[in-house]
């Protein structure tokens, strides 16, 4: 089976600019977002205490915030938890309590308050000096890998791709990180995994649709740059659809079935691997163009000795 | 001939899926309900001990399916929960007091696939359920505990030496580096004191300061590294006794970075004990109880400058010499007993330059009451400008005793009450022995039945998404596609298989993430070599030639597109911690695996069907 059997060179090169001007629009959306809204961190940032309680029968969610409220934790953030016997109740750090109790505390107070028999599926208590380290080593580790990738393309490949490749990563960082922030979503720790997995994939892709270029690069002789992007974009493109949809597939797997505690994980590349298809084709190959990437850059200079390209005679 | 590999090759590969499938076997036996008994504080679990197991289940009547004694612990397989639970009762109500009995679930490995080392993978918190901690050292009360060794030993030193000084004390800095500064009466005192001190202490940075007649003393940085790790070791060792003692199977007592220690507990609900005995973090002194001065005054807030007001657990006041004689970082060993007449005691003993010490300090006081001091580190919820958590200082008399003699490496204190009470005391000072208090800052408890939740979860999406895509790649690339589907199924062995094999490695749900991804991107290595094959074969070349080109012209994609992403998952491991760890290990795995599975595996296989022969059409 085949589904892109292409006889004519898609212009993509065609649309850089209109690209150019959605890339640009799509980033400042997402900058001001994040800006205006922020990140709803998750609880590895924050800090605080989570505690995950099963009910046996659907549980009234206005009774447990009633018991919480009475029992002096007004501020508990209480909602259900992929099912609805399922809740998940949020604590700020408080002053004075020992916040390593309170769960416990909480899981008994939720006993007697509510008169149900409950199961305590999961305590997680963050003190905040650790959420504080943890932004920071997210941030660094977000940071390192850029630079890492930046090295090793531009020592594989050439600045102009590096430059281009990085900027794609930056372009995917940003709008699944916004996209977090417009839907407010949660994020965590897991979804941080998730953005260095995009940068991950966005890349291979990226390294794909470079490796072709370079390589017509060396093959055609009378085509403008533009023109062998375009060629190397179309002869990837195939293999680039079909191992974004098996990538896809897996993850809507990973939606569907992987539970509540990896929702935002897929969530987080599910986006990802779509924007990272997309920026792979426009944003890292245009950029490339952009900064005037030519034949010259990527062919190791060949001192031409002189009739070599002459048929030899040879006694 | 094109595409015909060496025999070797084929065999070679044929070979490592066989033993990843090897390595992957464990996994598909089940577990067996167990109760394990192991010895505490040095109690040796031996062949007497497990005859004794063995006939006290026997005559109880309870059915085991083996009992063996392995790495100094008995382990009794049952056939099911109720005898084991019956079993763990039975022991806990006899061996209590030395041994730490807990129930376990022991795979049910095979003896000849354990006996080459095979083990089912090792699960993460998320997917077993049970609790973690992550504690924190308290660095700067490590230091500050060194600070004030200084200050005694260059007392002592100068005292010896008769050189005069005005005062020794922990300074702090402008620059924030903390340091013991002497100060001297005359410049003669300070060029000896200098010239001596330095060349005793090769690990301290010594600075004059001829105006103000004053030494400033700093650790080298090398010495601040060691006083840290020492404190975090100390620490590590002192946690893995308490958690010990909690009875849990397989414990896990891990540090994390400069500062961190994990702690993880599969099996635990009752976090609060064990938060209890993590928690009670706390330093002896041994100090002078002041005779002289006046209790009723001190009480009335007039306590003399070199004395101390501290009041013993039922809050009767002593006065104490602040003047520390010894402290609890000396002590090696503190059990309770009984003396000759049968009274209870606590039997002490030191390190040498703890014996050396405490003898200089007791000689002088014989028959002159002794107290000492437990102090305890409460964490608070307030930090710092750093950041670091602020710890409170609880300062307790468990005992004033006097000393009847010149007290050596090995001592003992009596006159406690009762033998519980006598067992308390030799608990404290064995607990006293940390030098930098420890506090909780994270923790993460995961109930049973989410953890096995979890493992299905997980487990589901692994298998949906290597359905949905087996099912594309055979529709898709028809023959190749199953030759690709047959290196995806090689590829999830081999990464089930080194999960098992690498100790360290645990499955998380993250990483079971992990593992549905790479899934999903290692076929991505087929597409690219498949969709090379049919471009070739449409540009005109002959069969052969396409598969060969095919595979020669993606290999240096494939390398460069997988090193990156492993670049992002090696980073992602470096950085992250717990589950997270987890998503970084079964991805870098499956990257490497896959490269191999993916590219030398298919060539085998495409090799062996098609290479080496005339063919007209590809089924690609």
């Amino acid at each position: 089976m085949e589904l892109f059997r292409l006889k004519n060179t898609v212009s993509f090169m065609r649309h850089q600019k209109a690209a150019l001007v959605f890339s640009i629009f799509m980033m400042l959306t997402a900058a001001i977002t994040l800006y205006i809204d922020k990140l709803n961190f998750g609880l590895d940032f924050t800090g605080g205490t989570l505690i995950e309680v099963g009910f046996e029968k659907a549980a009234d969610l206005q009774k447990i915030r009633q018991v919480m409220n009475d029992n002096g934790y007004p501020d508990a953030v209480v909602q259900f938890y992929g099912s609805s016997r399922d809740v998940v109740i949020r604590l700020a750090q408080r002053e004075g309590v020992k916040a390593s109790m309170l769960g416990n505390k909480v899981l008994n107070t939720l006993k007697t308050g509510t008169g149900q028999s409950i199961t305590m599926r999961r305590i997680e208590f963050v003190g905040s000096s650790v959420g504080d380290e943890l932004k920071e080593q997210g941030g660094l580790a977000m940071l390192t890998a850029l630079i890492c990738i930046l090295v090793y393309v531009a020592f594989r490949f050439e600045w102009r791709f590096a430059l281009g490749s990085v900027i794609a990563l930056f372009h995917d960082v940003i709008l699944t990180v916004g996209l977090f922030s417009l839907l407010g979503l949660e994020f965590d720790l897991t979804v941080l995994a998730a953005i260095l997995a995009v940068i991950g994939y966005s890349l291979n892709d990226t390294i794909v649709v470079s490796d072709r270029i370079r390589e017509n690069f060396r093959k055609i002789r009378n085509k403008t740059s533009a023109e062998v992007i375009d060629i190397s974009l179309t002869q990837t493109l195939s293999r680039t659809i079909i191992t974004s949809l098996t990538t896809l597939l897996v993850l809507a797997a990973l939606f569907l079935r992987g539970g509540e505690l990896i929702h935002g994980f897929a969530t987080a590349l599910l986006f990802g691997v779509f924007v990272g298809t997309y920026s792979s084709v426009y944003v890292a190959s245009s950029i490339a163009l952009a900064l005037g990437i030519s034949r010259e850059d990527l062919i190791p200079e060949v001192i031409e000795k002189e009739g070599a390209d002459q048929d030899q005679m040879m006694p | 001939m094109l595409n015909k590999y060496p025999l070797w090759k084929t065999l070679m590969v044929l070979f490592i899926i066989a033993i990843g499938a090897l390595y992957a076997l464990p996994n598909i036996y089940g577990k067996d309900p167990a109760v394990q008994v192991s010895g505490l504080r040095g109690v040796e679990v031996n062949a007497a001990m497990l005859d004794s197991v063995k006939s006290d289940l026997t005559k109880e009547n309870i059915k085991f399916s083996k009992i063996t004694l392995e790495k100094g612990q008995i382990l009794a397989r049952f056939f099911d929960t109720g005898q084991q639970i019956h079993a763990r009762d039975l022991l806990l109500s006899k061996y209590k007091k030395d041994y730490s009995i807990a129930l376990n679930l022991t795979p049910a490995t095979p003896a000849w696939l354990a006996s080459i080392g095979g083990e089912p993978m090792k699960l993460g918190l998320d997917l077993s359920g049970g609790v973690s901690f992550l504690m924190e050292v308290n660095m700067k009360e490590a230091i500050a505990k060194a600070h004030q060794g200084m200050v005694g030993d260059f007392r002592n030193d100068l005292r010896n030496e008769k050189i005069r000084y005005r005062s020794v004390k922990e300074v702090s800095t402008l620059d924030n580096k903390n340091g013991v500064k002497i100060v001297f009466r005359k410049p003669e005192a300070l060029t000896a004191a200098y010239s001596f001190l330095k060349k005793r202490y090769r690990d301290y940075l010594f600075v004059e300061n001829d105006e103000q007649l004053s030494l400033l003393v700093n650790m080298t940085e090398q010495k601040l590294k060691e006083t840290r790790e020492y404190a975090l070791q100390q620490n590590i060792t002192i946690i893995r006794n308490r958690v010990n003692e909690l009875g849990v199977a397989e414990p896990l007592v891990q540090r994390q970075g400069q500062k961190n220690i994990v702690i993880e507990l599969p099996g635990v609900q009752d976090t609060a004990k064990a938060k209890e005995i993590l928690n009670a973090t706390a330093t002896i002194e041994f100090k002078m109880v002041d005779q002289e001065g006046d209790l009723a005054s001190a009480i009335n807030g007039r306590v003399p400058a070199s004395s101390q007001l501290l009041y013993d657990r039922k809050g009767k006041p002593t006065l104490v010499k602040k003047r520390v004689m010894l402290t609890g970082d000396h002590i090696i060993d503190a059990n309770s007993g009984f003396d000759e007449y049968s009274r209870p005691q606590v039997n002490i003993t030191l390190d040498s330059s703890g014996g050396s010490k405490f003898s200089n300090a007791t000689k002088n006081n014989i028959g002159k009451l002794m107290a000492t001091v437990f102090i305890e580190y409460k964490a608070t919820d307030k930090k710092d400008a750093q950041g670091n958590l602020i710890f409170e200082k609880h300062e307790e008399v468990i005992s004033a005793a006097t000393i009847q003699a010149r007290l050596g490496k090995k001592f003992r204190i009596t006159g406690s009450d009762s033998a519980g009470e006598a067992h308390n005391l030799a608990l404290l000072l064995r607990a006293g022995a940390l030098i930098a208090p420890i506090s909780i800052v994270e923790e993460r408890t995961v109930g049973p039945t989410l953890g096995a939740e979890n493992v299905q979860l997980g487990f589901q999406a692994i298998m949906m998404g290597f359905g949905l895509v087996v099912l594309f790649m055979l529709v898709y690339y028809r023959a190749f596609g199953l030759v690709a589907n047959l290196a995806l199924i090689g590829n999830l062995v081999l990464i089930v298989g080194i999960m098992s094999l690498i100790p360290g490695a645990t499955l998380t749900l993250p990483g079971m993430a992990g593992i549905v991804l790479t899934v999903g991107m290692a076929v991505d290595a087929n597409v690219l070599i498949f969709e090379r094959i049919r471009e070739e074969i449409r540009e005109g070349k002959s069969i052969q030639q396409s598969i060969h080109q095919g595979y020669e012209a993606a290999m240096s994609t494939i390398f460069d597109a997988n090193i990156t992403t492993l670049i992002a998952a090696l980073i992602l491991f470096a950085v992250g911690a717990g589950p997270i760890k987890g998503f970084a290990i079964t991805l870098s795995i499956g990257i490497l695996t896959s490269m191999f599975t993916a590219v030398v595996g298919t060539r085998a296989i495409v090799n062996a069907v098609w290479g080496a022969k005339r063919l007209d059409k590809l089924s690609i």
